[in-house]
């Protein structure tokens, strides 16, 4: 009944505002009785009154604004002539649509308004082809006299009101009365002016007590001059609905918003100078400025804000016919309807939500044969979920249906040629649930049927991404699958952290930003791949990149002191490292030029509280700027690759959860690209890296675990002089320390023996096997020849470059 | 009708731009240096609260960049009713000038003026180089 409620709502107030445009544009059509303009308009509200109403089943306002039309029709079409009668019949019309939507607004059904006197005078006029001609005589007389009863009862009316105000609504029954009372005035059709009269005449006298509602058709009948004064007191005390809300263009709020956007900023300097100045009376004054941009930027946000239930309260109607087509048992469940969302983002994610649901119920949740079979209750429940957090709001879309198998994903992706078999092996079931997001990878029909899910996902992704949030899906197959879209709350004014990086400050949006660490002085967490750094984040690898690298900036001398800002960007975390932080402060992104837009860096650029312009990163985009830099190249690691005492060793996973070491020393660098840099040049696997074509082996696949693709590669890139070699893994997984003791010399092809890392039988990898079945004259370069020219045939590796 | 020009010295050559295209002109002011941007780029200044681009014009017309110790002034242009700051030496006077001295750029400057220069006025005792500033602004 909410959702109901809603719509009857708006109707009403769209329909009071309707109305008004439509008292003056009959007032004007009696001075200006032949514009079709005014007409045409005076046709078109009144039909979609009666349209509208129509579809709500308000019967009677249905009916009577069906006869209103069908008058209106005739003049608007030249069949008969505007008269004062029929004017005061049409403003009649209208006034018994505002008394009923006086009824619908305050008891939300039509009540007891009798609307057939009404309707029995317009069928009148309409059924006299000469009502035009009969009413003109009479005009003259019944103005006068409708005026004087008019003015008295505007009068009496005016005087009432004033006590009455505030019992307005309870007042509808008194007010329906009166309108129905002079029942029989209609049927003497012929002498309009005089049955017009005594009903309007009566009124004051018969019911002194009367509420003003019956005022209306009377001032609003004859647009005297007494009466003028009593409209405005009536419009008042009937229109609530409309008082209470206005419509304001999103233009102005949008403007609005700048306005706030740049007080805010002013606000900042104000705060930075009070700081700086020490004056308590100039800092009280800074505080208490700050506190009403505070309120003022919540209030104006308010204003665009609407809770998600807009976009909800279509959805049980949706999950409804969903599920009955389909033949599921749906319950749905929604929690936190009362979320609110920006205007612009609440639209953006209207088609995403729809889509969702749609393919929750249609592929997640079984049908209830199926669901009792497997000992699932037969109805299942559809979960949405909406929450603040962060400053971000989460949507959660939950189905208890089968779930989301990676396999039949695997398969799919398989067919679709987006991964080969030997990728598909290498990925997490986390990972494969992504694959639903690469575009084409569902937008054919023919997936529905076979992998059970995600048409169109890419789109849904797209879509997201536009706005700036981040959709992940997590499931369980069996249990169900849990679809999350994390969404910034307004699009305006941002909260970003500033840090420091070579002198200069940039700010860093707080979306992107998971944590901050400190580095301490004996560098703890941090190792080195190649000369590329990495912290070690509980059990991951966290790959660093210096902003001061990415900026082109001086480089740093030691890593001491410096801050890890972890982010996330991507879908991937990297730890961006930075001089110092300074702040967190609200920005307010503003345009910038599009020469500083094209260097791909920067999302915008801002003003800080000391007046000075800062630049905003595009997290996303120095990741991407990252991964081409991390070709810092510090050549000649690759005389280390004999192994020592103790060495560092590099574990990398591959399929079947066989775990790989090779010694650290060997790698020049360690990469995260795409699976779409893979080429194929005669048979054989290269890459396009660095401007050179790069023979790439499959470590997994060398070594019989299946094969180490996913969608994003690990790829242990050797270097000797000018050639170079990359070895495919799943994932990195850490840097040991290893010492020539603990290595058994159980071994197999490929292999030179086996280290136990953190309790996992780790094999060693025989590295100069692996990048000879790469590049068989990779180490001729310095005349350290292995003869393994045949294994690299048996590979079927050519010579690359 | 005479045309009015914006005149403004770097290495002691005279230019000129539309009068009507110059906002104001100030003092270099403390701006932001946007890492990888082009050489042209100066950096980022705050006017009254907007974010103005700032355009190196010396870089520009194929000079030297100012260094951190020149005191360049600002002309700040409006281009597609966007303000655009160009650094220049000096700021001159507004110059009436007769069109009917205005003559093509002569084929002696330098090719790197030549995209940018759209022609000559003869004055008395020197040419005034009138600049496209739409052009000039462009980096």
């Amino acid at each position: 009944m909410d959702a109901m409620d809603e719509i009857v709502r708006e109707f009403v107030v769209e329909s009071y505002e309707n109305l008004d445009q439509l008292d003056q544009d009959l007032v004007a059509l009696e001075s200006d009785a032949g514009s079709r303009a005014l007409l045409s308009s005076v046709f078109r509200t009144i039909h979609t009154i009666k349209g509208t109403s129509g579809f709500l089943a308000f019967s009677n306002l249905e009916s009577l604004t069906h006869v209103g039309e069908n008058l209106l029709a005739e003049l608007r079409d030249g069949k008969r002539e505007m008269t004062q009668l029929t004017a005061d019949v049409l403003l009649k019309m209208v006034d018994a649509v505002r008394d009923l939507l006086g009824s619908i607004e305050a008891t939300g059904n039509e009540g007891t308004i009798d609307t057939a006197p009404v309707v029995a005078e317009l069928q009148a006029v309409l059924d006299d082809p000469t009502g035009g001609a009969a009413a003109a005589a009479a005009p003259a007389d019944a103005d006068a006299d409708d005026a004087l009863s008019e003015a008295m009862t505007a009068l009496h009316v005016s005087d009432d009101d004033e006590d009455d105000e505030d019992d307005e609504d309870d007042e509808e029954l008194p007010a329906e009365e009166a309108v129905a009372e002079p029942e029989p005035a209609a049927e003497p059709a012929a002498e309009p002016a005089k049955t017009i009269k005594p009903k309007i005449g009566k009124r004051p006298a018969d019911k002194p007590a009367e509420a003003p509602a019956p005022a209306a058709p009377a001032a609003a009948a004859a647009p005297a001059a007494p009466a003028a004064k009593t409209e405005k007191v009536e419009e008042t005390a009937v229109r609530s609905a409309a008082e209470q809300s206005i419509r304001v263009d999103v233009d102005v709020l949008d403007a609005l918003m700048r306005h706030v956007g740049e007080l805010v900023l002013a606000r900042n300097a104000m705060t930075n100078l009070a700081a700086d100045m020490d004056d308590p009376v100039l800092v009280r004054a800074s505080q208490r400025l700050s506190l009403i941009a505070t309120e003022l930027q919540q209030g104006v946000m308010k204003t665009r804000m609407q809770p998600i239930d807009h976009v909800w309260n279509k959805v049980p109607r949706m999950v409804r016919d969903i599920s009955s087509a389909l033949g599921r048992k749906v319950r749905l469940d929604m929690v936190g309807k009362d979320t609110e969302l920006d205007r612009g983002v609440l639209e953006a994610i209207k088609d995403p939500l729809t889509h969702l649901i749609r393919n929750a119920i249609d592929h997640g949740i079984e049908t209830p044969e199926t669901r009792t079979k497997v000992g699932k209750p037969e109805q299942g429940v559809l979960t949405l979920k909406a929450y603040h957090q962060g400053g971000q709001v989460v949507i959660e879309i939950t189905d208890d249906g089968k779930g989301i198998d990676p396999e039949v994903i695997s398969a799919k992706a398989i067919e679709k040629d987006l991964k080969t078999a030997a990728q598909i092996e290498a990925m997490s079931p986390q990972d494969i649930l992504q694959l639903l997001f690469l575009p084409g990878f569902s937008t054919a029909e023919k997936v529905t049927n076979v992998s059970g899910r995600g048409v169109g996902m890419d789109v849904v992704k797209t879509k997201i991404d536009g706005i700036g949030g981040v959709v992940d899906v997590q499931s369980t197959p069996g249990a169900g699958t849990t679809w999350r879209l994390r969404i910034p709350l307004t699009l305006a004014i941002m909260p970003a952290l500033t840090v420091e990086s070579a002198s200069e400050t940039f700010a860093i949006p707080q979306v992107n930003l998971l944590e901050l660490l400190a580095i301490d002085d004996k560098l703890t967490g941090i190792d080195h791949v190649g000369d590329a750094p990495v912290y070690r984040l509980r059990g991951h690898l966290l790959p660093l990149v210096d902003l001061r690298d990415v900026l082109g900036r001086q480089k740093r001398e030691s890593l001491v002191g410096a801050v890890i800002a972890v982010l996330q960007a991507d879908g991937g975390r990297f730890g961006l490292l930075v001089d110092k932080v300074r702040n967190t402060e609200e920005i307010v992104a503003k345009p910038i030029a599009a020469a500083i837009k094209t260097i791909g860096l920067y999302a915008g650029a801002t003003l800080l509280g000391d007046g000075s312009v800062t630049l905003i990163l595009d997290i996303p985009a120095v990741a991407r700027r990252a991964l081409e830099l991390n070709e810092t190249q510090i050549e000649g690691h690759d005389e280390h690759a004999g192994r020592g005492d103790t060495e560092q060793m590099l574990v990398v996973s591959v399929g079947d959860g066989r775990q790989l070491a090779m010694p650290l020393g060997a790698v020049t660098r360690l990469e995260r690209l795409p699976a779409t840099v893979l080429e194929t040049v005669g048979g054989a696997s290269v890459m396009q890296y660095r401007d050179r074509i790069t023979p790439v082996v499959d470590l997994a696949q060398m070594l019989g675990a299946g094969a180490a693709f996913r969608e994003e590669l690990a790829f242990v890139v050797c270097q000797r002089g000018d050639r170079t070699v990359a070895l495919i893994a799943n994932e990195v997984v850490d840097i040991v320390d290893s010492s020539e003791e603990e290595r058994s010399e159980v071994s197999g092809y490929g292999l030179l023996g086996s280290i136990v890392v953190k309790d996992k039988v780790t094999e060693l990898l025989d590295l100069e096997a692996a990048v000879t079945a790469a590049d068989a004259s990779f180490y001729e370069a310095d005349d350290n020849v292995f003869n393994e020219s045949e294994v690299a045939e048996l590979i079927g590796a050519g010579k690359g470059a | 009708m005479r045309h009015q020009l914006a005149t403004f010295k770097l290495d002691d050559r005279l230019y000129g731009v539309d009068v009507a295209r110059v906002q104001e002109a100030l003092k270099i002011q403390a701006h932001t240096p946007v890492p990888h941007a082009p050489r042209t780029v100066a950096g980022l200044v705050n006017l009254r609260g907007q974010v103005v681009l700032m355009v190196d014009l010396r870089a520009r017309l194929g000079r030297e960049p100012y260094g951190p110790d020149d005191e360049p002034m600002m002309m700040v242009v409006n281009i597609d009713g966007e303000p655009i700051s160009l650094l220049v030496d000096a700021v001159g006077d507004v110059l009436e000038l007769d069109p009917d001295t205005f003559g093509p750029p002569p084929p002696t400057l330098e090719e790197s003026l030549q995209e940018l220069v759209t022609g000559v006025y003869s004055m008395e005792d020197e040419l005034l180089l009138s600049l496209d500033v739409d052009l000039a602004a462009q980096v």
